[in-house]
């Protein structure tokens, strides 16, 4: 579960109020394209490359860098689309027992992911910890050769030791803020 | 904490609520590694007070799926045998540490009783002839796989209504969800009172077979015959059972339905449990998957049940 959602489930979540727009719909655009080169380049090509979009908010984000590398690669690679998939770590969560937990959409990996490179893609990185979760819940599914994330925000104070690969913007913030990514943009505010 | 005692406690949304969390926990047991950490440090002990196989080895897996330990309690092997009350044994259990007892008794109404000695939620598995709600989920779970929704199915309840809590769960849940439900049997086999329940009653199996979506035999209880209600198992078979010839009069969508364990032969012929239609395998599987949801609700997710607990006993339980 993306931060988004997470911060807005109750008894702890509010209401999201925007103060300033961080990214338009073009910068996300841009964005999106350098990270699909960025994750060519590092891979050498995209053979056994797969995509992983976390529930919810980092599904989207997958389906465009899925797009945006098969707009790249199209040429050469005889436009092999790149795996997708969709994963929901509500179940893998070190939080269980201590704020209220469901699932919020379904998790469909509808591929094998022994051996591959798994590019985990989530809206935005901030704790670590629904990354943290992802990990664990990949291991359910099999052994890749590497894993790799890619995030639109990083918006900084990591309780774990997660980094990661490809970043669409770096934002500092405050604990008491929020970022909401849409694909209208990215905006930085408050819960109410 | 709450529990799960009865189908009739539940609101129509808790009963979907549970059964939209199930497709998740159907995913999981769909992954190569079908384990998940949610309920770590959890125990889930087993209080079976009755024979059961597939209910109880349902729960142990589910439990072991979601990473909680599992207890298993037999009543042949334990201190029952030396004349401990089941408060006694269930204070003894609680004492041990645990976070959930699924229970099974002959009794009617023991689950109940336990939530007013323990703090641990309770989960019914079948109290005498009363309630199996994780039957009834797991039944409404596999029609809504097979149909999408239950609103509007017409489903034929065929059997041993009277002694079966199968039935009582199901009838609940059913018309909850919106089925129409007609239950067949012999009046002998029929509950007293069972023009106070939501269903039309036949005794002519053949007159319904052809306009129910799906059919659901009871298996025959004969240890719970006590009375001389039938004249014979096969005049049973040759009025109610589920025959290769009667299956002709089913539409060919219709779904063939029991809870187990068969008696081949009297409620429902061999051929039929065994044919396309039937759907008996799947009711199994989805079992261990809907006990995953009934268990991650009560213990994993921090929500509850508690909006489907009525006031009154909540308030004794605090009391």
């Amino acid at each position: 579960m993306a931060e988004r959602e997470r911060r807005m489930t109750r008894p702890t979540g509010g209401v999201f109020v925007a103060r300033s727009r961080v990214m338009d719909a073009d910068d996300i655009a841009r964005a999106t394209r350098r990270m699909a080169h960025e994750i060519i380049e590092a891979n050498s090509g995209l053979d056994d490359v797969c995509l992983i979009g976390l529930q919810t908010g980092g599904v989207p984000l997958a389906r465009a860098l899925a797009n945006a590398l098969a707009e790249i690669d199209g040429d050469d690679v005889a436009s092999t689309e790149v795996p997708l998939g969709r994963l929901d770590v509500a179940f893998h969560r070190d939080d269980i027992g201590i704020r209220p937990t469901m699932p919020e959409a379904i998790t469909d990996v509808p591929f094998h992911i022994d051996d591959k490179v798994v590019v985990l893609v989530d809206d935005v990185l901030y704790t670590g910890r629904t990354i943290r979760a992802a990990l664990d819940a990949l291991t359910s599914f099999g052994r890749p050769h590497a894993v790799q994330l890619a995030v639109m925000v990083d918006r900084g104070h990591r309780e774990l030791p997660i980094r990661p690969d490809y970043v669409g913007k770096n934002l500092p913030t405050r604990h008491d803020e929020s970022v909401d990514v849409t694909a209208d943009g990215v905006d930085l505010g408050e819960l109410r | 904490m709450s529990d799960l005692l009865s189908i009739s406690d539940l609101e129509r949304a808790d009963v979907e609520q549970l059964l939209d969390l199930t497709d998740h926990f159907v995913e999981v047991s769909a992954r190569p590694i079908p384990k998940v950490p949610a309920l770590r440090g959890k125990t889930v002990v087993s209080l079976f007070y009755e024979d059961s196989t597939r209910t109880r080895l349902s729960f142990e897996t589910a439990a072991k799926r979601l990473s909680a330990d599992t207890m298993n309690f037999s009543v042949s092997t334990s201190s029952v045998k030396k004349g401990e009350s089941l408060r006694d044994t269930a204070l003894t259990i609680e004492a041990m540490g645990i976070d959930c007892i699924v229970v099974r008794h002959k009794s009617a109404g023991v689950p109940w009783q336990l939530t007013r000695w323990v703090d641990a939620a309770v989960v019914n598995a079948g109290d005498g002839w009363h309630e199996h709600p994780t039957q009834a989920l797991l039944d409404c779970y596999t029609l809504r796989q097979k149909r999408g929704s239950l609103d509007g199915m017409h489903i034929a309840i065929v059997g041993d209504v009277k002694h079966s809590r199968v039935a009582r769960s199901d009838i609940a849940a059913f018309t909850k969800l919106g089925a129409e439900v007609t239950v067949v049997a012999p009046p002998t086999l029929l509950p007293p009172a069972i023009e106070t329940y939501p269903v039309k009653v036949s005794h002519d199996l053949d007159a319904v077979l052809p306009s129910v979506d799906a059919v659901y035999l009871l298996r025959m209880q004969r240890e719970r015959m006590t009375e001389a209600l039938l004249p014979s198992l096969r005049e049973y078979t040759s009025t109610y059972g589920l025959t290769v010839a009667r299956a002709e009069l089913l539409r060919d969508d219709a779904t063939v339905m029991h809870p187990g364990p068969m008696n081949r032969g009297v409620e429902i012929d061999g051929d039929i449990a065994d044919f396309d239609r039937s759907v008996i395998v799947d009711q199994v599987r989805n079992g261990v998957s809907v006990r995953m949801a009934v268990l991650f609700l009560l213990l994993g997710s921090g929500s509850d049940l508690h909006n489907a607990i009525p006031a009154s006993e909540s308030e004794e339980r605090s009391a």
